[in-house]
């Protein structure tokens, strides 16, 4: 497809969207002036409109196609979150404005802050966090301010299962600690012995991911927890996988020291192609001083912000206006719609759809990576065999499943399985969606075996074909000008 | 069930073949301590009927104010067209763009947003968003330290860089040993030269970047080209900090310094290219570089390439920058950024051309200009820091602040931004803004409210004043 810099015509605009008159400048001296307008397309607002509209025809989403996608849960994104989020007073209403002027906005905050605090079963939460990276690292940021509050300087590790999303590695790097890997048993366990030789007067924390990105809960997390506090660190649970325990077991309780929350996750906030998202933490008592800022505090009926004078202890401020405010409060109107009785029946129906999808796939002659455990809200299938067999890899798999209409599995994540296709159908699919799915699996490994290539070159139906990663990356065109 | 469409004969279908008998049984892994019987500290669920209502009795609480209130946030207007088709599902919806041939229509849009970025700021490289223009910030002044081959650890921040940005800065990279070191304001509002010929003349380990601000917190015009070139003379790099609309109209960053070779990284906040206030976010940080640097970027970036049939088409590229390929080594840890604030921006920029962003920014001035003539004209009102500005500017007043700002509220206005809070010689200071969202009878108002606010004050014994 053209891009819109190929439709623009010299002089051409929308005249609709700018000020009528643009009066002279005369007050500003020319060294600080631009001496050309910026190269951006000339184009009529139908010109946009037609393109941008064409350009998102060429993408997938949840409201177009089924999403399987595992450890992103990608469940349906209710559209009243989005309509009552974009409510005029919320969008115009100014970030530094004084807190009489936002008393119904602050509300749904504090609203949304006190019901991650029960879900969690945590002490506080913060809703500062702009993605699950970012409160990754507030969690972590705060981990570190305990023990440099108490002196304990010598604690410099963080402790992270090789199964663990890329995230916790690099948050740790970020926060000025190394990491230490430990190894995950055959039954996609923590490994405990490893775990134990691990921990020390030097060990910070444990990062942990809860059920864990191998689809499995940790059955020993009171085990794992103990042994680490035992050592004198700190726990962190990893919320990427929230969906699969939301409302019927709590973090908290579990005893752990942090959680993040990926509201784009559980919170069915959308995944806007990349963000925003938003990663609130909650924190056990004893990292409360310790709190990302601002706060949203309540007073005898008055809401405003609590900020630096309030929390002395906190590790500080995550972005210039305190958090991404509309996916906040779209979080909240869905946590207002399911409301009690509707938490749970997330990770019941989550967890119902994920371990049906995977017997009935077992039973059409996939292998399930670990077929004697329960699955939680998400698991893993190994191509490995068809792979031997046929040449077809898990990458060959995905890419053929977007020829019938179902976006890809994760591929090669975790990094423990080998040709592994991670999947997680989540609560909002039904049964027939799901058998619609095990059908394009069958036909796809059917393929596999009379027409390899077939499958190999996929896809065949999409806007594009396999792209040229390696050239991508080689001959590197991230702008573009216009040819000579 | 809100969002959950099993039928109960689906439920049962489902449970048959899975092999148990009801669904407490797939939980059967946890501990069973852990399982909690219910959440009774949660409301009852609400119908969408039912939570509509709520919601907008809660928006409605709120209301809505004339505003001259900016630093860092501004008020525009976002044409109707760009959030209708931000919020089609198929950009809504969509998940992050691994898979590429399922994300062409994400992918070419954030190719496009690159390439206007990069016109914008005069700049080579972009990456595809960050959190916000704090995040960025810190995010740029890290990536100055990784590209210091000399390994240096201080960063130079002047203290007319915004203080919430500053904050953020210091949050993030306090824990990898790096030093910020202020850079004090002159009498003039801008950062004083000849405390940065302190700086390098003082026995201290060097530096490895020089923050920018353009146009700077209090609305001033820095002296770009001056500070670009003394870092470049110093062996520093030079970080710009901007308003991305103001770029339309000042010079832009890649051509900053006398010898026009511009500043090293770019960064700032993307909320005036067509998102709105939305009480703080989200928006979006935007970064863009020499091509040098490119590999120390954090974050996404896109790239156009071909696909099998040799036709054009775009994917996520240099990915081993980032923390799903390189874990503890990578850049940054950011994952997920703001891809849908990017995807109106890119639908703004192009819906507003470089005439109309142009306009935008010169009716912004404009309007400041004439709100500062008639503020001034009032008994009691001064600017205070002369000399070219953007579309922000400091007003001193001669009543307390806080009152002034609070009577003015009570009329349905925003006065602007209380300077004492993070500046205590500006205590009787107020930073104001006008954007082309204000008529001239928006200017009119404010000034007449302000008028009789302060001729109010002087008129009666402050212990009488009642607002």
């Amino acid at each position: 497809m053209m891009l819109i810099f190929e439709h623009a015509q010299p002089g051409r605009r929308a005249q609709a969207q700018a000020p009528a008159a643009a009066p002279a400048v005369d007050d500003i001296p020319v060294e600080f002036l631009r001496a050309s307008a910026p190269a951006l397309p000339e184009v009529s607002e139908l010109d946009v409109v037609r393109h941008y509209t064409g350009l998102s025809q060429k993408n997938f989403s949840i409201d177009t196609q089924f999403y399987p996608l595992g450890s992103c849960t990608m469940k349906y994104n209710p559209r009243a979150c989005n309509t009552l989020a974009m409510q005029a007073q919320f969008l115009e209403r100014h970030p530094l404005a004084d807190a009489e002027t936002g008393q119904g906005f602050l509300a749904c905050l504090h609203e949304l802050q006190e019901m991650l605090r029960e879900v969690t079963g945590m002490a506080a939460v913060s809703l500062a966090p702009m993605a699950g990276a970012h409160g990754e690292f507030a969690g972590v940021a705060m981990i570190r301010a305990y023990h440099d509050a108490r002196g304990d300087h010598a604690r410099r590790e963080i402790i992270v299962p090789d199964a663990a999303h890329g995230t916790n590695p690099a948050t740790a790097t970020m926060c000025g600690y190394t990491v230490r890997e430990i190894p995950t048993d055959r039954q996609g366990n923590v490994d405990l012995e490893a775990l134990r030789a691990a921990v020390g007067p030097h060990t910070a924390g444990l990062m942990l991911t809860n059920p864990s990105t191998l689809g499995v809960f940790e059955k020993t997390i009171v085990d794992i927890q103990k042994i680490v506090h035992q050592a004198g660190g700190l726990t962190y649970y990893d919320g990427a996988n929230l969906n699969a325990i939301l409302g019927r077991v709590r973090p908290g309780d579990m005893g752990f020291d942090v959680i993040h929350m990926n509201l784009h996750k559980t919170f069915s906030t959308p995944h806007g192609g990349g963000g925003p998202g938003a990663g609130p933490v909650g924190v056990s008592a004893r990292l409360r001083p310790f709190l990302p800022i601002p706060l949203v505090l309540e007073e005898r009926g008055f809401y405003r912000w609590a900020e630096e004078a309030d929390c002395p202890d906190s590790i500080g401020r995550m972005s210039a206006f305190g958090g991404n405010m509309g996916v906040l409060l779209r979080a909240w109107v869905y946590a207002r719609m399911l409301g009690a009785e509707g938490m749970p029946r997330v990770a019941e129906f989550a967890t119902l759809n994920a371990n049906y999808l995977a017997a009935e796939l077992r039973k059409a002659g996939f292998e399930l990576a670990y077929p004697e455990r329960r699955a939680s809200h998400e698991f893993i299938v190994t191509l490995k065999r068809l792979k031997d067999e046929t040449g077809v890899s898990a990458m060959d798999f995905a890419k053929r499943l977007l020829d019938y209409g179902v976006h890809a599995p994760t591929t090669y994540f975790p990094l423990l399985v080998p040709e592994c296709l991670l999947i997680e159908p989540t609560e909002t699919e039904s049964r027939q969606t799901l058998d619609a799915f095990v059908a394009a699996m069958v036909k796809v490994r059917d393929e596999a075996r009379i027409d390899p290539d077939r499958v190999k070159s996929a896809p065949h139906t999409l806007p594009a074909r396999r792209l040229d990663d390696v050239r991508a990356a080689r001959e590197l065109d991230l702008a573009w000008t216009p040819p000579a | 069930m809100p969002f959950i469409p099993h039928t109960e004969a689906d439920v049962a279908a489902m449970l048959a073949s899975i092999g148990v008998a009801g669904i407490d049984d797939l939980f059967d892994e946890i501990p069973a301590e852990l399982i909690r019987p219910g959440l009774s500290g949660l409301p009852a669920g609400l119908p969408e009927m039912a939570v509509t209502r709520l919601a907008r009795s809660r928006a409605a609480q709120d209301g809505f104010y004339l505003g001259f209130l900016g630093a860092g946030a501004y008020e525009h207007h976002v044409p109707a067209a760009v959030w209708q088709i931000v919020t089609r599902g198929e950009f809504y919806s969509a998940y992050t763009p691994y898979q590429a041939e399922a994300s062409q229509g994400t992918l070419q849009l954030l190719y496009e947003y690159q390439t206007m970025m990069c016109r914008l700021t005069g700049m080579d490289v972009s990456n595809a968003s960050l959190y916000d223009g704090a995040s960025a910030l810190a995010e740029a002044v890290l990536m100055a330290v990784r590209a210091n081959k000399a390994g240096a650890r201080r960063v130079l921040m002047p203290a007319t860089v915004h203080p919430r940005y500053r904050a953020v800065v210091e949050a993030t990279v306090r824990h990898q040993g790096i030093e910020l070191v202020t850079v004090p304001r002159g009498v003039d509002g801008r950062v004083d030269p000849a405390a940065l010929d302190d700086l390098a003349a003082a026995p201290a380990a060097p530096a490895a970047a020089l923050v920018v601000p353009q146009p700077n917190f209090l609305g001033r015009l820095e002296a770009v080209d001056a500070l670009t070139d003394w870092a470049h003379g110093h062996g520093m790099l030079a970080i710009a900090v901007v308003n991305p609309l103001a770029l339309a109209l000042l010079k832009q960053p890649g051509e900053w310094g006398a010898d026009g070779k511009g500043a090293d990284i770019c960064v700032g906040d993307g909320q005036p290219l067509g998102v709105p206030l939305s009480s703080g976010g989200p928006y979006f940080g935007f970064m863009t570089a020499r091509q040098a640097l490119v590999r120390q970027m954090p974050g996404r970036i896109v790239g156009r390439t071909v696909d099998a049939d040799g036709k054009p088409g775009f994917a996520l590229t240099l990915q081993a920058r980032e923390q799903h390929i390189r874990r503890s080594k990578a850049t940054s840890n950011i994952c997920t950024n703001q891809g849908l604030l990017v995807t109106a921006a890119t639908i703004h920029m192009a819906l507003l051309g470089p005439d109309g962003l142009r306009g935008v920014a010169l009716a912004a001035h404009a309007n400041t200009r004439a709100l500062l003539d008639r503020l001034c004209a009032i008994p009691g009102v001064e600017r205070v820091f002369p000399g070219p500005f953007f579309h922000e500017a400091v007003i001193r007043v001669n009543a307390p602040v806080a009152d002034v700002l609070r009577a003015l509220r009570a009329q349905g206005i925003l006065g602007g931004y209380p300077l004492g809070h993070d500046d205590p010689e500006l205590a009787d200071c107020i930073l104001v803004c006008a954007t082309e969202t204000k008529t001239d009878d928006d200017l009119t108002q404010y000034a007449q409210q302000l008028e009789r606010i302060l001729s109010r004050r002087r008129d009666a014994p402050p212990c009488a004043y009642k607002s």
